[in-house]
């Protein structure tokens, strides 16, 4: 029996958001642009699902443009937002530690002639506000900060961002595939101006993400031609996958509340118990400002991916940090930034909760991972 | 009621062998591909049988094979990738006037962005003579852009021959072969395509996936940056089970092609043929041999296109009244006004596009339907000769 603690890498669809897309992949399959039946059906199912995913986050059908995912998302907030915007500056901050499509979007900007500042975060993960606002200048048009961390769950000071931004007019983009789901979201309570969603982060399917464009800012469109969403996303929409994510939501919207609070009493216990089992361990990221399904933590003396390995002899996956980036030897630039050495970065372990985890999962956790770290130590040369 | 579909150029249903090895891929293999647990592994390996069903599609190597959202996606990236790691040899891309809207507006931008783009013009028939690609190439050359078989009047350009002259003139060669992958056989070698776009929902694969094949050593830039997938190509976690039904239509689409054309041929044909023989002021738009085998586009004189869409519509009939990326516009259509057909008639034209599902039946319901349709709506047309008032 295996047991998934990588939540924040990859979730599994629902069941209950497959069947809803079945239908669609065969009996309602038309395209919408197309004007028979088939297309109406085609073109109804997605502006109903547009409107749900709207009230998700708390804005206007018109103002969610579907992309086929996250990182597409990102890269319309930003390269979209920084050519249509060229003229009133070049100028854009992101933090240290964003995901790190972010980052390779502003490594694409920079070559292009935009200057990138990156804000640094204290050592829980979090921007500090006055270093923001040091870093804005007469030329910074957007600033980008995730609303969580997709590898040690701090919460940013959102709203405190979003209030700075609105102050200085600056537009405010959020990543928010790691928050979703957990933290409740709203567009117009926290001023953001683009929003990131991601389906498969809430158990929708893989290929379908939002992204969330308040009324009046302007983008130039990546992906142009058939003048689909309104001419920011062209291409015949992704029907089923839109589907799901509707369903998604749906099932988000009225399990979240309970789901949290049993995500973060798992959570709480791992953070809870594990130092205390296992000597020098210690958390990575915020100790309260923490997604519900999110526990991080270094074990001093060992590698974090044999400490991976390990437990994945004995069916637990965990993941040593961004799947993204999980393939290079490079320690992630999030928990460098906190501060820690290269070595205390490899020794780090995250684990991340969800929707199909029980308590028995955690209980299970807690008894095989002292062993484990023990026997790694008893063999590291460092120890 | 029953309803008859004959719209496949627009989108294609899933097939249900596809759904079938879909389905798993929900349920099970849910890993994102980038880790290196066993539920990653699985991912990853699917992700790899796909990319070699697919490769063997076209005649490609799986390491060539990116896999994007869609055509639309594959479009944008050809033509904006290659215009910007060539940005230092020239700024002069090669198209023709009856692209999809993907290459053309792709085209649009890039000549915003200071390059320099060639509309070749099309005959009558919207075949494109190669020797007028050849004319074109200037020393700026960098990209020669040109359809494969376009998506609403079906007409399969010469694609070998300008192949052949791309490769002999150093310039790379981009087609977009969305409405050809999966209806006739394609071997990029062999027709010397460097890069070529395609998706997977026109072959009856899932919607919100596609490809571009990228020749080795090809040069090009990403389109969506981010993580390091498809061999830093195109970052975004892998959607993995459209991957694997894309993967499944290709396999499908080897083994039935030869079948399927017989097929769609036949119903096409007859559909030709008995509106030909019933029905009077009519024009066919195409090519009448170099055309796909499923795509029949014909104008009706004192009609309006979008009137016998939804006439035939409720008779349970799915026709376009052109290209479905464009319908929901009023703009005649750039392919029929490159191939010369006045706008007036250009107005009153109807693709029909055939498929998998079509039976023989279909044509004959399809056909007397479209005679009464016809005949009432040209009562009302005052212009119509045979008014008979």
């Amino acid at each position: 029996m295996s047991i998934y603690f990588d939540y924040q890498s990859s979730k599994p669809v629902d069941p209950r958001v497959i069947e809803a897309m079945i239908p669609y992949y065969r009996k309602e399959f038309g395209n919408p642009s197309s004007l028979h039946m088939e297309g109406d059906e085609a073109s109804r199912i997605v502006e109903e699902c547009r409107e749900n995913i709207a009230s998700f986050i708390k804005a206007e059908p018109d103002e969610i443009v579907f992309t086929s995912g996250a990182t597409e998302s990102n890269n319309l907030a930003l390269i979209g937002f920084a050519l249509r915007n060229r003229a009133k500056g070049n100028h854009i901050i992101i933090s240290e530690i964003e995901h790190i499509s972010i980052h390779n979007i502003a490594k694409y900007l920079t070559k292009n002639g935009f200057e990138v500042s990156k804000v640094p975060v204290d050592q829980y993960g979090r921007v500090d506000i006055r270093k923001l606002l040091g870093r804005i200048t007469e030329r910074t048009i957007l600033v980008s900060v995730g609303y969580a961390n997709n590898e040690i769950g701090t919460i940013q000071p959102v709203l405190q961002i979003g209030e700075l931004c609105r102050k200085k007019k600056i537009a405010f983009h959020s990543d928010a595939v790691a928050a979703q789901g957990l933290l409740p979201l709203d567009v117009g309570r926290d001023r953001i101006d683009l929003l990131t969603l991601s389906s498969n982060d809430i158990y929708g399917p893989k290929g379908l993400g939002v992204l969330y464009v308040r009324k009046g800012i302007r983008l130039n469109p990546l992906i142009i031609g058939g003048g689909q969403e309104r001419g920011l996303r062209s291409g015949s929409e992704n029907i089923p996958g839109i589907v799901g994510m509707k369903r998604a939501v749906e099932i988000m919207e009225k399990e979240m509340e309970k789901e949290v609070e049993r995500l973060g009493k798992y959570r709480d216990r791992l953070i809870g118990t594990i130092p205390k089992i296992i000597l020098r361990c210690h958390l990575n990221g915020h100790p309260k400002q923490r997604l519900a399904n999110n526990a991080h933590f270094r074990f001093e003396g060992i590698e974090g991916e044999s400490l991976l390995l390990s437990l994945k002899d004995k069916g637990i996956s965990v993941s040593t940090g961004s799947a993204c980036s999980s393939m290079t030897l490079e320690p992630s630039h999030t928990l460098i930034s906190l501060g820690l050495l290269h070595e205390e970065a490899h020794g780090s372990l995250e684990f991340t909760l969800g929707r199909f985890n029980k308590e028995e999962d955690v209980d299970r956790l807690l008894e095989v991972l002292p062993g484990v770290v023990e026997r790694l130590r008893e063999l590291s040369p460092l120890y | 009621m029953r309803r008859i579909y004959l719209d496949y150029n627009a989108t294609t249903p899933l097939h249900p062998g596809v759904l079938e090895v879909m389905l798993p891929c929900y349920k099970s293999i849910f890993g994102n591909a980038s880790t290196i647990y066993s539920f990653g592994q699985e991912a990853r390996k699917a992700i790899d049988d796909a990319r070699e069903a697919l490769a063997c599609l076209i005649g490609a190597e799986p390491e060539e094979i990116v896999f994007t959202s869609g055509g639309t996606e594959a479009d944008n990236f050809a033509l904006k990738g290659v215009a910007s790691a060539l940005k230092g040899k020239g700024g002069h891309i090669i198209t023709s006037s009856i692209e999809h809207h993907a290459v053309l507006f792709a085209c649009k931008y890039l000549e915003k962005m200071g390059k320099k783009i060639t509309y070749l013009p099309v005959d009558r028939y919207g075949w494109l003579d190669p020797s007028r690609v050849k004319e074109a190439i200037t020393n700026e050359t960098v990209l020669i852009s040109i359809i494969h078989a376009n998506n609403e009047i079906g007409t399969i350009e010469p694609i070998a021959e300008i192949g052949k002259i791309a490769r002999a003139c150093g310039v790379y060669f981009h087609t977009d072969a969305v409405q050809t992958v999966g209806k006739i056989p394609i071997d990029v070698n062999e027709l010397g395509i460097d890069l070529l776009s395609l998706s997977a929902h026109k072959l009856y694969g899932p919607k919100g996936i596609g490809a571009l094949y990228i020749r080795k050593g090809t040069r090009i830039h990403p389109l969506i940056h981010g993580g390091e997938q498809e061999r830093k190509r195109r970052a975004g976690t892998e959607n993995v089970p459209c991957i694997v039904g894309l993967g499944e239509a290709s396999k499908i689409a080897g083994k039935e092609m030869r079948q399927e054309y017989s097929h769609v041929k036949k119903l096409r044909d007859k559909l030709e043929n008995k509106i030909k023989d019933n029905i009077d002021y009519i024009r066919f738009n195409g090519h009448p041999t170099e055309r796909l085998p499923n795509t029949f586009n014909v104008s009706f004189e004192f009609i309006e296109g979008e009137s016998l869409v939804l006439n035939l519509d409720l008779k349970g009939i799915a026709a376009s009244s052109g290209s479905a990326c464009a319908s929901g516009s009023l703009e005649p259509s750039h392919v029929l006004s490159a191939i010369g057909v006045p706008p007036a008639i250009a107005q009153g034209s109807i693709r029909f596009s055939l498929g998998r599902e079509n039976k023989e039946e279909d044509i004959d319901y399809t056909v007397e339907n479209l005679v009464e349709i016809v005949g009432r709506l040209r009562e009302m047309s005052p212009l119509f000769p045979g008014r008979k008032d």
